[in-house]
């Protein structure tokens, strides 16, 4: 898919098909004489017009549709689409429901994460092609995070009813809440989990990487007490502080020409990082000691600001995840129903929660029917998609003199540092008019 | 094979979520035994090394929805010795497919604004209304056990064993009381194919056929049912009938007959 040319003074990084990412995209960079002309992170992945077709959908129908927006996160939109709704509709839930879903999403991060962290990650570090080759030569890395991600799948697997598109969440809480006995093996499963996460942060530690320290703008979700998973207010490291609801008020989406997705800014400062940097280094003393510690043995401070180093934040945030779920089911809550009442009335909901790739934003505004009239999407990518280019002009411009192959492999690699999801972010675009 | 080399697989992406193609490898414990037994040959989520074809099989995943997306799937044809369409999206257009019920121009008029960047046709279509497909296997998403039973069964030249029957099967075999006798929730497992192992009525829904229609459904008896026996109102009806395999044709003329005659409708058409 390496279409990279070198006409002397000109040279083109093209990668027509990005590899190992979710969904389709292309890589361009033009460099005339040694110097970054311009780049391009094309996304060129069919719209599927979810928000168009969302009209007129009841609202308990949203978590199992916008679900289908993403097979590798479908528990983010799940939660975001419950917690809109929930919100549009004035439902308060159990705290017993609370936790059940923490531990659904702790499933959701830890399957994302590791699948991210050994199968599309860590073979750039290593110069295999995929996971399969680096199998061949570390066959116990790629077979301890089959494991891993299997252990996270099963949380899903449980509480969910299926690992892809789960059946069992809906608005107000679940259809059926497992019991303590249907979990016993797993949880001994979860403990091997918890020290296999452990190895892994250890072993992404050892991982060469670049020099690549970004001034980033990281936003992300807080919480008074919890690392972040479904609520919490937004926050940045330049001062940021909204609830949820004013999301919009906030960011703006912007349209260009080169895309099929939306790129996010915040209008008086540009683009953002969303996703483990940001909730990372903006919520370092969320985590727990055991995941804390593991971090500072691995190399990072209590702030990341190298996208080469999410390899280790994404098995941090495994451990966590792991560490989590254990604590939710060593004090396993049973709530009194399975799910809350709902009173069907005209609202208007907001939800964000933290999808493995960042912050998740839904808004809908109901009829009195409970018909959605609106719905409003933003997902993880979207926003990142501003800071990746960012990204690759200052990752070319140190690097220009490599040879070609090289710095384009080094270009994909700095792209999957994001472990973008491109059929997520496509679905969202919205094109606006230029008048002329 | 009369070779002996591996056969090749190669994965196909059209308009989708990924959830199938990540069914694959979510078969963690059979991942390293099956690309053990084959080579993979074309699978960019997986790899960025790519092979030029033929291939001896070819999965496919996602509905065609662009004027290229026409053009690319007959490429792949030509390319695959078998071509097997995975999930709701390859053999009956997946949830996309309910432009097929709009004015996609609208659609792209009111959400997209500037028409000239959206490539995109009236209607999400199955692989199938394009090419010659092998096999379809149906779910939303797919079953990991039925993709590897149907991986199997083409690189042994044997016909995979997947059942046409109901859902109803599978909760009779979990031993799941029938929601909709017991409970009298809305299900769409007895016109809805099996795979998924009858999880939702486990879960305490009824099934929202995810799988697509079964081998000669009777939709008919069952929208009589819903609407007479448990009350649910044509408009939810509908609703349920198109989501997920909304485009597949027992699902998409039962839900039309449901639809207010012209003159009497109860809710406009969508507009922006």
């Amino acid at each position: 898919m390496n279409q990279s040319k070198d006409n002397g003074a000109t040279k083109t990084i093209q990668v027509d098909t990005l590899a190992r990412v979710e969904g389709e995209g292309a890589l361009t960079v033009e460099i005339k004489d040694h110097k970054v002309e311009d780049v391009k992170l094309r996304i060129f992945e069919p719209p599927r017009f979810f928000e168009a077709f969302m009209r007129d959908r009841r609202y308990d129908e949203a978590p199992d549709i916008t679900a289908r927006i993403c097979g590798i996160c479908p528990v983010a939109y799940q939660m975001s689409s419950a917690y809109a709704m929930e919100d549009a509709l004035g439902v308060k839930i159990e705290p017993a429901i609370r936790t059940l879903r923490r531990l659904l999403y702790c499933g959701e991060w830890i399957e994302s994460h590791v699948l991210h962290v050994a199968m599309l990650h860590a073979p750039d570090f290593l110069g295999y092609e995929d996971a399969i080759r680096m199998a061949a030569d570390h066959p116990d890395v790629v077979e301890m995070a089959l494991r891993l991600k299997k252990a996270g799948n099963s949380i899903v697997n449980l509480l969910g009813g299926r690992e892809i598109h789960p059946v069992n969440v809906r608005i107000g809480g679940f259809y059926r809440i497992p019991r303590l006995r249907e979990w016993r093996d797993l949880i001994e499963e979860l403990k091997w989990a918890r020290e296999a996460a452990l190895a892994l942060v250890q072993w992404t530690g050892t991982l060469d990487f670049p020099d690549f320290e970004q001034d980033y703008e990281f936003v992300a979700l807080r919480h008074p007490d919890e690392y972040p998973f479904n609520e919490g207010r937004l926050v940045s490291n330049r001062g940021l502080d909204i609830p949820i609801s004013a999301y919009e008020d906030h960011f703006i989406e912007e349209h260009v020409a080169h895309s099929t997705a939306l790129h996010a800014r915040i209008p008086a400062r540009g683009n953002y990082l969303v996703g483990p940097l940001a909730r990372y280094s903006l919520n370092f003393d969320r985590l727990t000691p055991l995941a804390q510690e593991a971090a500072k043995d691995a190399g990072l401070g209590t702030i990341c600001r190298n996208q080469f180093q999410s390899i280790i934040v994404r098995s941090v945030e495994t451990l966590q995840a792991v560490d989590e779920a254990l604590r939710i089911l060593a004090d396993y809550p049973m709530p009194d129903h399975p799910y809350a009442q709902v009173e069907v009335h005209a609202g208007v909901g907001y939800g964000c929660t933290e999808a493995p790739r960042g912050i998740l934003y839904h808004r809908y505004e109901l009829d009195d029917q409970g018909l959605i009239v609106s719905a409003k999407i933003t997902p993880p990518t979207s926003q990142n998609q501003a800071t990746i280019e960012k990204d690759l002009w200052n990752f070319v411009t140190p690097r220009i003199e490599l040879p070609l192959d090289e710095l384009t492999w080094q270009c994909e690699q700095a792209i999957r540092n994001y472990d973008p999801c491109i059929s997520c972010s496509t679905h969202f675009l919205k094109l606006e008019v230029v008048e002329k | 094979m009369l070779t002996k080399r591996k056969p090749r697989l190669a994965v196909w992406k059209f308009a989708s979520c990924d959830g199938c193609q990540l069914s694959l490898l979510d078969c963690e414990d059979e991942l390293l035994a099956v690309v053990g037994a084959v080579e993979i040959a074309y699978f960019l989520e997986a790899s960025r090394a790519t092979m030029d074809g033929p291939y001896d099989l070819s999965l496919v995943e996602g509905s065609i929805t662009t004027p290229e997306d026409v053009e690319r799937i007959r490429e792949v044809r030509a390319q695959s010795d078998y071509l097997i369409t995975i999930g709701a999206c390859a053999t009956a257009g997946g949830i996309q497919a309910l432009r097929n019920y709009a004015d996609v121009e609208e659609y792209v008029a009111t959400v997209y604004a500037s028409p000239q960047y959206i490539s995109t046709l009236a209607k999400s279509t199955p692989i199938s209304e394009h090419i010659f497909v092998d096999f379809e296997l149906h779910g939303c998403p797919i079953n990991k056990r039925q993709l590897l039973e149907v991986i199997n069964a083409f690189l042994n030249r044997r016909k995979p064993n997947v059942p046409t029957y109901s859902v109803c099967m599978e909760c009779k075999m979990r031993e799941t009381s029938c929601v909709m006798v017991a409970k009298g929730i809305p299900c769409l497992g007895p016109v809805t194919q099996a795979g998924c192992g009858a999880i939702c009525p486990a879960y305490n829904r009824g099934c929202y056929g995810c799988f697509g229609p079964m081998e000669t459904p009777n939709a008919d008896a069952l929208g009589h049912w819903w609407i007479d026996q448990l009350e649910v109102e044509s408009d939810n009806l509908i609703r349920a009938l198109r989501t997920f395999n909304a485009y597949a044709e027992p699902f998409r003329r039962e839900s039309e007959k449901h639809e207010p005659v012209e003159g009497e409708k109860k809710h406009e058409p969508i507009k922006g």
